[in-house]
């Protein structure tokens, strides 16, 4: 090497250490950038959605007038049952707040509370009919705009639609200490509602629940069947690649087109009725399947020849050796796939949405045939609604969301490492 | 020294004992860890001076205590058993062995008085003056013109397109490649038969200038036609470089080197004259190597 | 009996005839001196009998099911009164949906004719006799096979061939769904497609500019005929798509050539897990960022440099869906990287490169294949993407490429058709169709192409 160049390389040497601190740098960059994207996003909707597990009660002094509810501390059940509660937390208001006089404005008063107040007065009534002629102090449930306004108005955030008479009384409540939050346990025990403040995943969660038990007890047994025989018995020959090339091309297909699939197949054809969980199930197995498929497959091939060889030399038919020998070894690992096909089924909206499960359904179901909505579509739902609490609970329901999927995913992490064997 | 002399005294009680069933493997524990190199490891005014230079991976040792000088514009080969280290001690002198992360290497390698080591050295500046020929040809998947382009380039060598040219079409002829490539330049460097690709590395090589070439088992994937073209070729690459070869073939090392230096679990055992290491070694292992008993 | 009871039975019916055919054949072993003299073992016979007993039944089950409803419409409609013959399809539809629900009492008698009074009644009888029958046939035929199964059981049947044979015969038909289900998506999506063509032609679709697929309701409404030109849709899509993979690419890119050539053991341990994570968040959670949290921060930045930027832009809706794409894109590209054989690497560190130079101009090249196999995946999945571009980017076709205003794109118009009440003979519905079928042959090409090229760069390095 002549002195020339090697001056030439050191002098260069700068230079080129200079772009590779840059290259570097926008690869801490990019991951960094990522991460954060990460953080935004769970800080983003914790931070929206955290407010939703508590809410707004207040307090009022309630005379459980027989004139009002028209039924006497003796009168029969379904009497009690029928009485007019409605009108109960509305005579509450007025005494409350004597000022009020006007129909306009005792319309726009009633409004501090939310209807599901007539119902808990209702159950209580139920529950102890010697309470008709007493007067006791209960929280009921405030209005979802009440809510908004004790929970984030008062910080000077221009978040609700009460207008300035209902904040002067919530207010005056809230001066009184009549106004507080408490954990929503409604969020968990409710169905869906057009109401904010009585709205709850229930409904949603169990519908998932139906429609994933669908999906896996599909998907599982077939790809699984499917997995094995590809692995252990097909021939090498040009069916047998056009199944494998179909399925790697069946999962990238997007998942829309098997909610058209479902429309056309299962609900226009076969007359699946529909919005219930068994056709989401159905058009979500199809769509699980392949993921299922591809990951069995990988298990079963990890799944060493010498212990095939094994159990054929002592004179096991092929039958014998996949059932009893790869298929237990491989179990692990498929259920391991399995769950985490599962957890991108039970993220999935899109395909729902073309087979009516976009439905607003208030009764939680109860059954694979009744008509349901699953929690991405709730949170689709929700998401669409107007109110500033509907944006809260959206939030909060993809928060339950997610931790089903952090429970799912964290549980094929650890079926993984407590069972798969390593060869 | 006392563990070699045991080891002769056995070695030699056995061979008088039984001759014909000799093949008995030099025990690992018999060469200790202050041996010393027996013949002419050390030389007057040398290229490349090693001084005690242990390798580790991780805790393991894989070079014990290595003393070994390199002259300008020789050739030497280094030969040994495979797991002797001789790849090993190779890599060290371009710092190759920095791309592995566990591997640690102690002691001095003074190129021309500089330790490469040294913190102030590049190793992407050494690796220009010390360049290295690998096992297996392994052409960039870009033209035979983009190959050869490809240090001069990263290096800035070169302004000029005319200039880079030259250098290509240079390194080629040195490589003797350039008749058979010279029409098909922009043709893929990894489409050339497998002795074709090295001599395309080999130019590759050389198109940065470097002081020394370093080859790493050079023919060990070729064919004996292809491997007889890249051994005339390091015959008339020595008259401007100084060439370091790892082989495992014996031969080879005779035809190609003007010194050997043999190889044995890590430790350099005996370095000499091509000609006096293989027909006078001094070292019973190494006569025991180059006679074929184990290898 | 309702379908859940009849499942139920089934299975009792699968479970007694499995240990009916182990018992009978280790009855008929024991006096010839143990289960080694009988040609196969017990659990065969077993699973003989089960095969016996499930398989005609579960076929007349599955064929009485999906031809009922056909063979019922047919037989009801021989009876209605000659006037309708000429109804139209989709009027007839809807009368025989009516004498359906008249059938099952939820209209009255008098929403219907006297004249239909014969169609109902023979639906009505129709409905009680398969109601009845199905599940007493299906039973009884489950109960004849598992009884001749047993009859059959024999020291010398040798049934282990037959049943290895079915359970061969069934896991072919268990990998043969995933071709069925391709088969079904064709299908349905052409079908419908095909009806679609049949009011729009398909010069119009394909080249057409306006999408307004506004049906009349009356005839001398403006723009009564809609548009359903798809041209806007497709700029809107691949818009969008491009902005994502502005974002996805480079980052997914690089941050897998940082943590695979660059980050030491420990980060990548912890990185990798993590960015994964973001594949794993269903595209819904995305989708509500996008809306509510992303869009309007672009808007607000846009007037702070006052930029008029749409509340549902083409950007929002993008970059969020470039974000969901950046571990699809690392994970594929940190595969690729991998695979570029390490002599190569010490080919470069060999002639003195450093490590961005290695990797700009030896590894990338060398994994370009792979990579654009990788980015073509990502650009499918993008395409195909529904619920981020339903939340985030708008529903009125806008044809621009404008990344500030909003646009719409194929997805968003299939759902934005789709959901609601449909009726199956009016062209908006079947526009989706089309819009899906449109949608499966884009993604399939990209997707055939991706995994050629991917396939054809892993061989070169095998």
């Amino acid at each position: 090497m002549t002195d020339s160049v090697r001056k030439t390389v050191r002098d260069n040497l700068k230079k080129r250490y200079r772009a590779e601190r840059y290259f570097r740098w926008f690869g801490v960059i990019s991951v960094g950038f990522g991460l954060l994207c990460l953080v935004a996003l769970f800080g983003d909707i914790f931070s929206k959605g955290i407010g939703a597990f508590r809410q707004t009660a207040v307090e009022l002094e309630v005379f459980f007038d027989p004139d009002v509810l028209g039924v006497s501390a003796s009168a029969e059940e379904a009497k009690i049952r029928t009485a007019n509660f409605d009108g109960l937390y509305k005579a509450v208001l007025r005494e409350r707040f004597p000022e009020v006089t006007t129909r306009g404005d005792r319309r726009v008063l009633y409004r501090l509370l939310s209807t599901e107040a007539a119902f808990d007065l209702q159950a209580l009534s139920m529950a102890n009919p010697d309470l008709i002629g007493q007067t006791r102090k209960i929280w009921l449930l405030a209005d979802d705009d009440v809510d908004m306004y004790f929970k984030y108005g008062r910080s000077g955030e221009q978040v609700g639609r009460l207008s300035e008479a209902q904040q002067a009384w919530a207010e005056q409540l809230i001066a009184q200490g009549a106004v507080k939050t408490r954990f929503n346990t409604g969020l968990f025990t409710n169905g869906d509602s057009r109401d904010p403040e009585i709205a709850g995943v229930k409904g949603a969660v169990l519908g998932s629940l139906f429609t994933l038990m669908v999906t896996f007890l599909i998907s599982f047994p077939v790809g699984v069947a499917a997995a094995i025989y590809l692995e252990e018995f097909a021939p090498k020959n040009k069916l047998t690649d056009f199944i494998e090339v179909n399925i790697n091309n069946l999962a990238a297909v997007p998942s829309i087109i098997f909610g058209l699939l479902g429309l056309a197949v299962f609900i226009n054809y076969f007359g699946v009725p529909r919005s219930v969980p068994l056709v989401g199930g159905l058009v979500l197995s199809l769509m699980t399947l392949p993921t299922v498929i591809i990951s069995s497959r990988a298990s079963i091939t990890a799944v060493p020849p010498s212990i095939r060889e094994a159990a054929l030399g002592i004179g096991a038919s092929k039958v014998q050796v996949v059932l009893h020998h790869v298929l237990p070894l491989a179990m692990p690992g498929m259920l391991t796939g399995a769950i985490i096909g599962m957890a991108r089924a039970l993220g999935e909206t899109a395909p729902l949405l073309m087979i009516g499960m976009v439905a607003f359904i208030i009764d939680p179901p109860s059954g694979v045939l009744d008509p349901a909505t699953v929690l991405p579509v709730q949170i689709y739902l929700w998401a669409d609604s107007a109110e500033r609490a509907f944006t809260e609970r959206t939030s909060a329901a993809i928060m339950v969301l997610l931790v089903f999927l952090i429970v799912m995913n964290g549980l094929a992490v650890w079926l993984r490492s407590r069972l798969e064997t390593r060869w | 020294m006392a563990g070699i002399n045991t080891m002769i005294d056995e070695g030699r009680t056995q061979d008088d004992v039984a001759p014909l069933t000799a093949v008995e493997m030099p025990r690992q524990e018999s060469i200790d860890e202050n041996y010393e190199t027996v013949g002419s490891p050390l030389l007057h005014n040398p290229l490349v001076k090693t001084r005690n230079v242990n390798v580790f991976y991780a805790e393991k040792q894989a070079i014990f205590n290595v003393n070994l000088d390199i002259a300008k514009n020789e050739v030497i080969a280094m030969i040994g058993p495979s797991g002797c280290g001789k790849s090993t001690f190779l890599r060290c002198l371009n710092r190759m062995n920095d791309t592995i992360d566990t591997c640690r290497v102690q002691g001095d390698i003074v190129l021309e008085g500089q330790d490469i080591y040294d913190r102030s050295v590049d190793a992407v500046e050494l690796r220009a003056r010390v360049g290295i020929v690998f096992q297996k040809p392994n052409p960039f998947p870009k033209s035979v013109y983009e190959n050869v382009a490809y240090g001069p380039r990263i290096h800035g060598l070169v302004n000029r397109k005319s200039d880079l040219d030259d250098i290509v079409e240079d390194s080629l002829k040195r490589a003797g490649l350039w008749e058979e490539v010279k029409d098909e330049l922009e043709g893929s460097g990894t489409g050339l038969s497998g002795g074709q690709q090295q001599r395309l590395c080999i130019a590759r090589t050389i198109a940065v200038s470097p002081d020394i070439i370093l080859m790493d088992e050079p023919c060990s994937a070729l064919d004996p036609i292809a491997t007889a073209k890249i051994e005339e070729l390091i015959a008339e690459l020595r008259e401007n470089y100084t060439i370091a070869i790892v082989t495992h073939n014996m031969q080879q090392a005779a035809r190609v080197s003007s010194r050997t230096a043999y190889f044995h679990l890590g430790k350099l055992i005996e370095v000499g004259e091509t000609e006096i290491v293989f027909t006078r070694p001094v070292h019973p292992l190494t006569e025991a190597y180059i006679t074929g008993r184990f290898g | 009996m309702n379908a859940s009871t009849l499942v139920l039975v089934l299975i009792a019916i699968t479970v007694a005839s499995y240990y009916g055919g182990v018992m009978r054949s280790q009855a008929l072993a024991r006096p010839l001196g143990g289960i080694k003299h009988l040609s196969a073992l017990p659990s065969y016979y077993g699973f003989m009998a089960v095969t016996w007993a499930v398989i005609p039944a579960l076929i007349l089950l599955l064929v009485w099911t999906i031809y009922e409803a056909s063979v019922i419409s047919n037989m009801v409609i021989a009876l209605l009164p000659s006037e309708t013959a000429s109804l139209s399809e989709g009027e007839l539809g809807l009368l025989y949906s009516r004498i359906a629900n008249v059938a099952s009492g939820i209209m009255q008698w008098d929403t219907l004719g006297e004249a239909y009074r014969p169609a109902v009644e023979r639906m009505i009888e129709l409905q009680t006799f398969t109601a009845r029958y199905k599940p007493i046939l299906v039973i009884s035929l489950a109960v004849v096979g598992a009884l001749i199964a047993l009859k059959m059981v024999s020291a010398q049947w040798n049934v282990r061939y037959p049943v290895e044979r079915i359970f061969n015969i069934l896991l072919f038909l268990c990998s043969g769904i995933a071709v069925l289900i391709t088969v079904g998506i064709v299908f349905s999506v052409v079908f419908e497609s095909l009806r679609f063509f049949g009011e729009i032609s398909f010069f119009d679709f394909v080249f057409g500019t306006q999408w307004s697929p506004q049906i009349a309701i009356r005839a001398d409404q403006v723009g009564a005929s809609g548009a359903f030109g798809v041209i806007p849709l497709l700029v809107g899509t691949m818009l969008i798509s491009i902005i994502a993979m502005f974002v996805a690419v480079p980052v997914g890119l690089m941050s897998a050539i940082y943590l695979s050539e660059y980050a030491s053991v420990q980060v990548r341990n912890i990185v990798k897990p993590l960015l994964e994570i973001l594949a794993g968040i269903p595209t819904i959670v995305y989708g509500f960022f996008a809306a509510i949290t992303v869009a309007p921060a672009i808007r607000a930045a846009g007037e702070g440099v006052g930029l008029e930027v749409a509340s549902e832009s083409a950007l929002a809706a993008g970059l969020v869906m470039g974000v969901m794409i950046i571990p699809f894109v690392s994970s594929l590209s940190d595969d690729v990287i991998n695979a570029v054989p390490n002599s190569l690497r010490d080919g470069s560190y060999g002639l003195g490169a450093t490590q961005s130079e290695t990797i700009r101009k030896v590894i990338i090249p060398a994994a370009l294949p792979g990579i654009v196999g990788g980015v073509l995946l990502a650009v499918s999945r993008a395409i195909g993407e529904t619920m981020i571009v339903v939340m985030a980017a708008g529903s009125m076709a806008n044809l621009t490429v404008n990344p500030l205003e909003a646009v719409t794109t194929v997805t968003v118009q299939i759902v934005t058709l789709l959901v609601g009440d449909q009726e199956f003979d009016n062209a908006k519905t079947l526009a989706a169709f089309a819009l899906g079928l449109m949608l499966f042959v884009i993604t399939l090409g990209l997707n055939f192409i991706a995994l050629y090229v991917v396939k054809k760069y892993r061989e070169q390095y095998d």
